[in-house]
């Protein structure tokens, strides 16, 4: 089995996706998490506030979640525009 | 000139190796947290040291079998000889792989209930009772991922591949074993987590222990959602039959659709983990809050899981697509 070169840098270009999303995908997994832990503990020490506490929890998960936005993005680049 | 027999000898061997080795992280780290809460407990609350050290023993039990299917599926490496084809060099790596990082979340998981709950009976001896059966259906829960790894394992050791081409089949055993058995660590722990705080809860008011239980499941299954992802990964990978190809990206992007979903179960597994132990610790504390509390734990469950998502279309992708 002769590898070409164009066939190699496909190669390369999906594991580097698969890399990309996966190890992406980590960082704001657990940083969304312990901001859902912390809006739950004010809630616990004062209901009243819920709604605020839930709408502030949400813009900061938000922006926590645009470096996973970014793996996405990177790898369907590898996968459907650089090769 | 080195046969194919020897050459899967040896990767059977080398792949026992890491079943085990990788498999007693979890558990031994799991027990020996619980074994240092119990020793605390003790050191507060010497009169009740039977209880505590029983606590200590059953939850170090179930704890413990995560690693005791990672020896299981050693053995069945040592023990059985695969038949000289190709594709079981890439069969027993698979299974080493999956069965020994799938053990190392579902061990220190099982652990934190273990040890909350030693510490718990300490503080409210009357409890004793029900913390044993809170910790049981926590820590069960928390085996869940390792389960699912030696189901992966079982089935790539006791499936014929002899008749799929090897190329890129190769590649999607391996991605079969890395998708489970990564996905596995993070649920494995986060379960853990809310199982945690929900010993804790039942010891600080016994009265409200239905409801922490039931937070405390609910919370768990969401946990285990991304250990499914890849679970439904590894058996797409296993049966789907490839056709044969010449080219290296074929059997590169499956493998890579495999360690893809690996690694993004982690994030989500440990997050969803964190937020739902904070929600079950402020429902034994107010359980007026209930309603809220639930809300919130899922509302932000569900934001967390978005990156588990992102990985699993990704893997899809590149098993459909190319």
């Amino acid at each position: 089995m002769a590898i070409e070169g164009a066939d190699l840098v496909k190669a390369a270009a999906f594991l580097g996706a698969g890399i990309a999303m996966g190890l992406g995908a980590i960082g704001p997994g657990v940083g969304e998490g312990i901001t859902a832990s912390k809006a739950c503990e004010a809630i616990g020490r004062n209901p009243a506030e819920a709604g605020l506490i839930t709408r502030t929890m949400l813009v900061g998960q938000a922006v926590a979640e645009s470096t996973g936005i970014y793996s996405l993005v990177i790898a369907l680049l590898l996968m459907f525009v650089v090769v | 000139m080195i046969d194919i027999q020897t050459w899967v000898n040896a990767s059977s061997f080398a792949s026992a190796g890491i079943a085990i080795g990788f498999g007693a992280i979890g558990a031994a780290v799991g027990e020996g947290y619980a074994a240092s809460q119990a020793a605390v407990a003790i050191g507060r609350q010497p009169d009740q040291s039977g209880d505590i050290l029983k606590l200590m023993l059953v939850g170090q039990a179930v704890a413990e079998s995560a690693s005791i299917f990672a020896l299981v599926v050693a053995m069945l490496l040592l023990f059985t000889q695969q038949p000289p084809h190709l594709i079981n060099v890439s069969v027993c790596l698979a299974a080493g792989i999956c069965m020994g990082f799938g053990a190392m979340g579902s061990g220190i998981g099982s652990g934190f209930p273990a040890a909350a709950a030693c510490v718990g009976t300490a503080r409210q001896p009357a409890a004793g009772g029900r913390l044993m059966t809170n910790m049981l259906v926590g820590s069960a829960v928390c085996q869940t991922p390792a389960i699912f790894s030696l189901v992966i394992a079982f089935i790539l050791l006791f499936t014929d591949f002899s008749d799929r081409p090897l190329s890129p089949t190769w590649a999607a055993i391996l991605g079969a074993g890395i998708s489970t058995g990564l996905a596995a660590i993070g649920p494995g722990i986060g379960g853990g987590l809310v199982a945690k705080a929900s010993c804790e809860g039942v010891a600080r008011h016994p009265a409200n222990a239905a409801p922490v239980t039931n937070l405390m499941l609910l919370g768990q299954a969401v946990t285990q959602t991304t250990a499914i992802y890849g679970l439904l990964i590894s058996f797409i990978l296993i049966f789907r039959v490839f056709p044969e190809t010449e080219t290296l990206s074929r059997p590169m992007a499956l493998l890579a659709s495999g360690i893809c979903m690996g690694l993004g179960a982690f994030g989500p597994g440990v997050g969803e983990g964190f937020a739902g132990m904070a929600a079950v610790d402020w429902l034994s504390r107010n359980i007026r809050a209930a309603g809220e509390l639930t809300r919130t734990m899922l509302v932000g469950q569900a934001v967390a899981e978005s990156t588990g998502i992102y990985s699993l279309v990704i893997a899809l992708i590149m098993i459909f697509v190319f």
